[in-house]
């Protein structure tokens, strides 16, 4: 089938199988290999994109799925003006040690920037609620937390 | 208590952002998945889906037939190559694809290489194996009866006895056990639980046929390792075998062990001429690559009437599973299980070790376990509040009492461990201070007055890790000592490369700023380079917390011969002796001259020009160094765990986790704290939510993430965190390593918050809703079967 995503702001068409993944599709046809895989059954989140605004696990959505919508993934949240300049979430991550491994952290950033739209000032029960579909081995989501709330205590550079 | 990452980067030890965040956060990590070499094939693997049966055929003529299908391995294949089995880790050997039985659910059976992942996949339904099915041994406790179906009939055993493995002296023991006053004991199982890292193990292939060289890019914690068994394995000679570790999403121990599919991935390759990838599921990860624990314990514990504890005994029935295939050093079977004295002073302990084999996956040692340290601390930390329990006395007083003293320091413990330094009761009295402990024990006693069911747990853990001195200490014959070269460039910039391999821990950063400690050098400006084979000294890699000990030492030793290798070459610049010159703030100065200095930049230039340098002194400024550790170290630390428990539904909550760690000098705070807050979600993990069931038929009940369950951020509390710290006496800038600390130190705190909280004398781990109502009803579950 032939289908058009738009990904990151650019729009790509390509022909796939109907019953390829969203996360084979970004990974293995556009290279977009910040998304990862992690689980199969929708628990592990470490998938996450950004769907129309929202977060979306790319293993559990097929790629035709997406045709005609808008996707966002990691590559996508720093500078899309092609500048260096990180969206305030990612810094916090490096400031707050937010990330260990790194494999959950694609996930944990797009779910954190979605949040910060919808609630610039979430508490700290309201960023664990929003990140709790998503597993992370090493961190012990501590500095996850630490990290959501001190992008957020920077109100003002958020960008979306 | 909270440590945010410095603005500015410290010239050696203290807080800073890692260097490797940049690539993460832009989702730019390199990991084994997002390799893609030329002419890349994929591949997949056939699994068995019977815990025990006979193979009767194994028909690949349809999957062949597939268009986009390259090669189909067999058992049959392999035999052919010499290569169906493989030697373990535990002087076993394991099949690589199953020939006569299979012996486990999830054993693999054919290997598929196609054009892409997809096409690999639809290949694995093609095959047809006929099977006949054969009783399967589940209950490791049945293992040894007279009736019990033998599986490793390809050994020729009679029966499914691995080994028998004693230590400490069982009449001293005994002799203390007959002469107290008063005695505990208690079944505990630790379940089999599993790693489950975000990304799931995988390997890369591509053998050069003209050069003969083979590249194998894999999800690795031991590169050099890894390329010694293939070298032994395949036949291979050990320079033609380039192994790369990538960015590796989590590790815990699960990426220790070489697995059945990267043998397959290395023969796929040769027999195809391309490179092949495969990447397990999660389903694969979960059923077939190393589980951890397993341990079936009978523990005792005497004690004066007054409170002093006198000796530990436990027997154990270890399930090793199908193969075995745990990985410690060779001499311990049981690890470094014998550790389980645990804190306390104490005038014996013994322990019986016997090892089975059951009809599930291969493995034991993982999961952040520090070589079974994981299951010594929570028999005793389980025992010491059983005993408390039955005697009326409190939990945390009766631990006070009885922790090695610091002036027993080195202490030489029961089992002949030679602990290195510690205050422990310094540590707990720590913990119970930010913890609130007298408070919380008033408070607990209104609730329970109200019918609330709110518990207090405390653990105090001694983890022995940094193995270790190569004369008691090896894998497969390999002594663990860990290399490390450093080359300070003419710049005054440096590449530090090492044999350990990161995992998510920050190495770039903590072993540049071990360097910057040591020679002045700004951690931005040291590039450590790790997890290639080609470009790293030999070395045992990282787990069982070793890489600071053993790999952060040998930093600080090679950082230190360059210094000496600096100051001669200051010696020239400066035209004085080398005795008269001090090392301060990364310059050599002239002693009672201050301003006649050289920078290790200006160093480094002048060991690269045409000075001329004292007679048999080479120039440039590099070193190599081999540590091999004197002694383990030690860490320690107190915990307290609080909770709430449902009565309606058992569900319990963890509302407060205190944690005081000592894990001697802390190099980075940050990443210090990072590592515990990991830990102590591990320890919710194990303790109310995670294990590996299986059926009467050896099916496998937790296969996958809505089976097998872990901790979100909703489980876990705001841990709170304190820190004591005693230097470890023989390391050389005093670090202990603190990787797995929590994940040791953590289970029994929160198992002895729960049965606080019911009332309940013991039962065994996860103490999920189901559990712990059933326990309240004094009716708990067996939790490594499957609920009849």
């Amino acid at each position: 089938m032939q289908i058009t995503v738009t990904v990151n702001g650019a729009e790509y068409t390509r022909d796939v199988e109907p019953r390829l993944l969203l996360v084979h599709f970004l990974r293995d046809e556009l290279g977009l290999t910040g998304t990862h895989w992690g689980c199969d059954t929708s628990n592990c989140g470490v998938c996450v994109v950004l769907l129309d605004g929202l977060p979306a696990k790319s293993c559990t959505v097929l790629a035709v799925m997406a045709d005609g919508h808008e996707v966002r993934t990691v590559e996508g949240l720093a500078g899309t003006d092609g500048s260096d300049g990180l969206d305030p979430v990612q810094r916090a991550f490096s400031d707050m040690h937010g990330l260990q491994c790194g494999f959950c952290t694609p996930g944990m950033l797009l779910t954190s920037r979605a949040l910060l739209d919808r609630n610039p000032d979430p508490s700290e029960a309201e960023i664990r609620e929003a990140i709790s579909g998503q597993v992370c081995r090493c961190t012990g989501y501590e500095n996850i937390v630490r990290a959501v709330r001190a992008a957020a205590e920077r109100a003002g550079t958020v960008t979306s | 208590m909270t440590t945010h990452a410095a603005d500015t980067t410290p010239m050696g030890f203290g807080s800073m952002r890692r260097k490797e965040d940049a690539r993460f956060l832009r989702g730019k990590g390199r990991y084994l998945d997002d390799i893609v070499l030329p002419g890349m094939l994929h591949a997949a693997i056939l699994r068995s889906p019977h815990a025990h049966a006979r193979i009767v055929s194994v028909d690949t003529s349809a999957a062949e037939a597939h268009p986009k299908v390259t090669a189909v391995i067999t058992g049959e294949t392999l035999t052919g190559l010499g290569l169906a089995w493989m030697p373990t880790l535990s002087h076993d050997v394991q099949a690589v694809l199953a020939t006569d039985k299979v012996r486990f659910q999830g054993q693999e059976v054919a290997f598929v290489v196609a054009e892409d992942r997809y096409a690999a996949r639809d290949a694995l339904a093609l095959i047809e194996v006929e099977y006949e099915p054969l009783p399967a041994v589940v209950d490791a406790t049945r293992a040894l009866d007279p009736d019990a179906p033998v599986i490793r009939d390809d050994l020729h055993k009679t029966d499914n006895h691995i080994f028998d493995w004693e230590a400490g002296d069982a009449a001293a023991t005994d002799e203390v056990f007959a002469t107290a006053d008063v005695v505990a004991e208690c079944d505990l199982l630790y379940p089999r639980c599993h790693p489950a890292p975000m990304e799931t193990c995988g390997s890369i292939a591509s053998m050069d046929p003209v050069s003969g060289k083979l590249t194998v890019y894999t999800t690795t914690q031991a590169p050099h390792a890894h390329r010694t068994v293939y070298a032994l394995v395949a036949g291979i000679p050990e320079h033609k075998i380039q192994v790369i570790a990538p960015d590796i999403g989590g590790g815990f121990g699960n990426k220790v062990g070489i697995y059945p599919g990267y043998v397959c991935a290395v023969v796929g390759s040769i027999v195809t001429g391309r490179p092949v990838k495969w990447v397990e599921d999660r389903s694969e990860n979960l059923m077939s690559t190393s589980f951890a624990r397993d341990y079936h314990m009978h523990g005792e514990i005497a004690a004066t009437k007054d409170g002093t504890l006198l000796g530990v005994r436990v027997k154990v029935l270890a399930d090793h599973g199908a193969f075995n295939n745990t990985a410690q050093p060779s001499k311990m079977p049981a690890g470094l299980f014998h550790v389980f004295s645990g804190s306390y002073d104490l005038k014996a302990a013994h322990c019986a070790v016997t090892g089975v084999y059951t009809d599930k996956c291969p493995g034991g040692v993982a999961y952040a376990c520090s070589f079974r340290i994981t299951e010594a601390v929570y028999l005793i930390e389980r025992l010491v509040d059983v005993l408390a329990r039955d005697q009326g006395w409190d939990p945390a007083e009766l631990r006070m009492r009885n922790l090695v003293r610091p002036e027993q320091f080195p202490y030489r413990t029961a089992l002949g461990w030679e602990y290195d330094s510690g205050n422990y009761p310094q540590t707990l009295r720590k913990a119970l201070d930010l913890a609130g402990y007298a408070e919380l024990r008033r408070e607990q006693a209104e609730r329970r007055a109200r019918g609330e069911l709110m518990g207090i747990g405390v653990s105090f853990f001694t983890e022995a890790v940094g193995a270790g001195p190569r004369k008691h200490m090896d894998i497969l014959g390999l002594g663990m000592a860990d290399g490390a070269e450093l080359r300070v460039h003419p710049t005054g910039k440096a590449v530090l490369r090492l044999s350990c391999m990161t995992q998510g821990q920050g190495h770039q950063t903590t072993f540049a700023q071990i360097v910057a400690e040591e020679l002045g050098i700004s951690p931005d400006d040291i590039e450590v380079v790790q997890g290639d084979t080609d470009q790293t000294p030999f070395g045992l890699g990282t787990y069982g917390s070793r890489s600071t000990p053993v790999s952060g030492a040998a930093t600080a030793m090679v950082a230190r011969k360059v210094r000496e290798r600096a100051r001669i070459v200051a010696s020239a610049m400066l035209e004085v002796a080398p005795s008269d010159l001090e090392f301060a703030k990364g310059r050599f100065h002239v002693k009672g001259d201050p301003a006649a200095s050289a920078t290790m930049a200006e160093i480094a230039m002048a060991a690269h020009s045409d000075l001329e340098l004292p007679e048999g002194v080479e120039g440039h400024l590099d070193a190599t160094c081999v540590y091999n550790p004197p002694n383990l170290t030690y860490p320690c630390g107190a915990y307290v765990c609080v909770v709430d428990v449902d009565p309606g539904t058992g569900q319990v909550a963890v509302r407060r986790f205190v944690a005081v760690d000592d894990c001697g000098v802390r190099i980075n705070p940050m990443i210090v704290e990072g590592q515990i807050h990991g830990g102590l979600a591990d320890g919710i993990g194990m303790a109310l939510m995670e294990v590996l069931a299986f059926d009467a038929d050896g099916n496998h009940l937790g296969a996958s993430f809505m089976d097998y369950l872990l901790p979100t951020a909703l489980e876990c509390p705001s841990w709170e965190l304190g820190e004591t710290v005693t230097p470890s006496p023989h390391h050389p800038i005093g670090a202990k390593g603190v990787g797995e600390s929590a994940t040791v130190g953590s289970p029994p705190a929160v198992v002895n918050a729960v049965l606080d909280a019911i009332g309940v004398r013991d039962a065994d781990m996860p103490l999920t809703p189901a559990q712990v109502w059933r326990s309240m009803q004094g009716r708990p579950l067996r939790t490594d079967v499957a609920v009849t």
